[in-house]
C-alpha cells in the first residue's frame, strides 16, 4: 500500500486498493471525495494513534466472551423453502451463483 | 397516545380493546406519517390480528400480559418473520427474514402489538436518519430538523405519538441521541442484557437493544420485558435481570452522582445549562452530587470510530448476492459481488467499510486497529475509577438541540461528533439512558444523559425517574 502526504496519510491509491478488498467499485468523483472524508476521519484518530499504550491489552469485548455450548441435540433448523425463497437465485434446494474460478482480485 | 401503562391495564381490564387502540394508533399513522416518515412498513393487517388475539385472551378470562395491547413500532433491522426487513438499506429492500428477533418473540409474548418498522441510518450507521435509502426522517417537534439517529424513526414515532413505545439498537448512541432530539426517553442496557438474536449486526461488540418511550416508566416496563438470558444469543448474560420497575419509585437519597465535565463542556451552552439544572434537581432530591473528571472519554470518539468500522467491514461481508436481498448479475461471481454491493450500499456504509477495511489490513492493523482497542481498555479503566466513587455519572447526550436536514449530511467528520457523549458507554458495555430535561434557546428538546455501571439498570432508571420528575415543563430558562 502506498504512503502520501495527506492529512491522514490516505492517498487516492490507499482508497482504490481498499475498494478491491471490500468488493466495492468507485467512480472518480467517489475516489476523490472519499480520500479527502476518511483521511479527515483518520486525522482525528492521530490523537488516539499518537498516544503510548503499550502498557494495556486490547479489549476486543466490553466482557470476557467464552464459547458457549449446548447439549448436542438435534433440534429443527429453519425451513430450507423459506430460507431458499429470499435467494436472488435457487437451483436444486441450493443457491445459485455465476461462475467461480479465474476472478480474484 | 396514553402511555403504555395505562393502555395495558385498560385493555387488561377490558375497559379498552386493543383493537380499538390500535386502529386508532393506524389511523394516526395514516393521517400525520406522510409528513414524519417515521415507518418504512406499517402493519395493519397483522396489528388488527394481533391486537384481536390480545381481545380474544381478555375476553376468556386470561392475561394477555404486561404490554396487552400496546402499540410498539420496530426499528427496520430488527428481523421479522415474513415481514419485510431492509435496515434502510437497498441491499436488503424486499428481504423478508425466515424468523422472528428474540425480543419481538418477548413483546408479542407480552400482549405487545407490533405497529410497523421504522426508518433509520442504512445500517444504523449515522446520527441523523438521512442515510436512509428511503429518504429522512423529520422531527415531530420541527420538521425541518432531523430526529437524530440512527433509530430516528423509532425516536419519532414515539415523540409523534404513533406508538406508546419503540425499539431501537445503540452502538454509538443511536438509542439515546434520537431520543434526546426528540424529547423522549431512550435507554441502551447493559452489552448482553437483551438478546440480540434477530438483530441485524453492525459493531457486533457494541450493539445494543433497547426501549423509546415517553416516561421513564414505560421505559422500565419495556426493558422488564426483553431483559434476561437467551440460548440463541451466545453473547447473552447468563444472569437474572431484576426488575427495574418495582425499584423505579425508590428515589436518590444518598445516591453518588458525578457530574462528569468531559460528557458536557464540549456541548452548546443551553445543553449545558440544564445538565446543570439537572444536577441541582438530583441533589435537592437528595442525592451527594459532585464533579468528577474522566480525561480519558475524550478518546473515545476516535476509537470508536475505528473498531465499529472494522466490525462492520466484516459483518456486511455478508451481503455478497448470494443467500438474499439485491443481486446485480454479472458473467462471474466476484464481478456479481462487486456490482451487487456498489449498487446497494449508500455513501456512508462505503465509507465505513472502506475505513475498516483500511483500520484491519496489514501494516495498519496495530497503528489503528488494537491502538483502538487499547484505548478500550483505557476507557474501561476509566469507568471502574470513577465508579470507586460513584454511583452513577451524569452528563449531556448531545451536544446541541436538533440540526436541520441537511445541515451536516457532507460533513462526516462533524456528523460523527454527536456521538461523542454516547460512546463510552458502548465502548465499556455499560447502560445509559437519556431523559427529555427541557427545551434549548430554540424552544426544541434537550436530553441528560445518566450513565451507570454494568448491570445497575435498576438504579439508572430510579434517577432518570428523579429526573423526569424534576424536569422543566417549557420554556429555555
Amino acid at each position: 500500500m502506498s504512503g502520501s502526504n495527506e492529512p491522514g496519510g490516505l492517498s487516492r491509491d490507499d482508497v482504490m486498493h481498499v475498494a478491491v478488498l471490500a468488493r466495492l467499485e468507485l467512480s472518480e468523483d467517489e475516489v476523490e471525495l472519499f480520500t479527502a472524508q476518511l483521511s479527515s476521519v483518520l486525522a482525528h484518530a492521530a490523537d488516539v494513534a499518537a498516544l503510548d499504550l503499550s502498557h494495556l491489552e486490547p479489549s476486543s469485548h466490553p466482557i470476557p466472551v467464552e464459547n458457549v455450548l449446548r447439549p448436542d441435540v438435534p433440534r429443527p433448523s429453519l425451513d430450507r423453502a423459506e430460507v431458499l425463497a429470499a435467494a436472488p437465485s435457487v437451483e436444486d434446494d441450493r443457491f445459485r451463483v455465476p461462475r467461480i474460478g479465474g476472478e480474484a482480485p | 397516545m396514553s402511555t403504555a401503562r395505562a393502555i395495558a391495564a385498560a385493555v387488561r381490564s377490558g375497559e379498552r380493546s386493543a383493537r380499538e387502540v390500535t386502529e386508532a394508533a393506524l389511523a394516526d399513522v395514516d393521517a400525520r406519517d406522510d409528513t414524519i416518515h417515521a415507518f418504512l412498513t406499517v402493519l395493519r393487517d397483522e396489528a388488527l390480528a394481533e391486537a384481536d388475539a390480545v381481545d380474544a385472551t381478555v375476553a376468556a378470562g386470561g392475561d394477555p400480559g404486561p404490554l396487552a395491547g400496546v402499540p410498539i413500532a420496530l426499528k427496520d433491522n430488527l428481523c421479522t418473520r415474513g415481514i419485510v426487513t431492509t435496515c434502510g438499506s437497498k441491499i436488503l429492500d424486499g428481504w423478508r427474514p425466515p424468523y422472528d428477533a428474540t425480543v419481538v418473540e418477548l413483546l408479542r409474548r407480552a400482549g405487545g402489538v407490533a405497529l410497523g418498522k421504522t426508518n433509520m441510518d442504512e445500517f444504523a450507521m449515522g446520527s441523523s436518519t438521512e442515510n436512509s435509502a428511503f429518504g429522512p426522517t423529520r422531527n415531530p417537534h420541527d420538521t425541518d430538523k432531523v430526529p437524530g439517529g440512527s433509530s430516528g424513526g423509532s425516536a419519532a414515532a414515539v415523540a409523534a405519538g404513533f406508538a406508546a413505545l419503540s425499539l431501537g439498537s445503540d452502538t454509538g448512541g443511536s438509542i439515546r441521541q434520537p431520543a434526546a432530539l426528540c424529547g423522549v426517553v431512550g435507554m441502551k442496557p447493559t452489552y448482553g442484557r437483551v438478546s440480540r438474536y434477530g438483530l441485524v449486526a453492525f459493531a457486533s461488540s457494541l450493539d445494543q437493544i433497547g426501549p423509546f418511550a415517553r416516561t421513564v416508566e414505560d421505559a422500565a416496563l419495556l426493558y422488564d420485558v426483553m431483559a434476561g438470558h437467551d440460548p440463541l444469543d451466545s453473547t447473552s448474560l447468563p444472569v437474572d435481570a431484576p426488575s427495574t420497575l418495582e425499584t423505579l419509585e425508590h428515589g436518590v437519597e444518598g445516591i453518588r452522582v458525578g457530574v462528569c465535565g468531559d460528557l458536557i463542556d464540549g456541548c452548546a451552552p443551553d445543553v449545558r445549562a440544564r445538565v446543570q439544572q439537572a444536577a441541582e434537581a438530583l441533589s435537592a432530591a437528595g442525592a451527594k452530587v459532585e464533579e468528577v473528571s474522566v480525561p480519558e472519554f475524550a478518546f473515545g470518539l476516535s476509537a470508536y470510530y475505528l473498531i465499529a468500522p472494522a466490525e462492520a467491514s466484516s459483518n456486511l461481508a455478508r451481503y455478497d448476492g448470494v443467500r438474499y436481498g439485491l443481486r446485480i448479475d454479472a458473467e462471474d461471481a466476484a464481478t456479481m459481488n462487486t456490482a451487487t454491493r456498489t449498487a446497494g450500499f449508500g455513501d456512508e456504509v462505503k465509507r465505513r467499510i472502506m475505513l475498516g477495511t483500511y483500520a484491519l489490513s496489514a501494516g495498519y492493523y496495530d497503528a489503528y486497529y488494537a491502538q483502538a482497542q487499547r484505548v478500550r481498555t483505557l476507557v474501561m479503566q476509566a469507568f471502574d475509577r470513577a465508579y470507586t466513587s460513584f454511583d452513577v455519572l451524569l452528563g449531556a447526550t448531545a451536544p446541541s438541540t436538533a440540526f436541520g436536514i441537511g445541515e451536516l449530511v457532507d460533513d462526516p467528520m462533524a456528523m460523527y461528533m454527536n456521538d461523542i457523549c454516547t460512546i463510552p458507554s458502548n465502548l465499556a458495555g455499560h447502560p445509559a439512558v437519556s431523559v427529555p430535561f427541557g427545551t434549548g434557546d430554540d424552544g426544541l428538546p434537550i436530553g441528560v444523559q445518566v450513565l451507570a455501571p454494568a448491570l445497575a439498570e435498576a438504579l439508572l432508571l430510579r434517577v432518570a425517574r428523579v429526573l423526569e420528575s424534576a424536569a422543566p415543563t417549557g420554556g429555555s430558562q
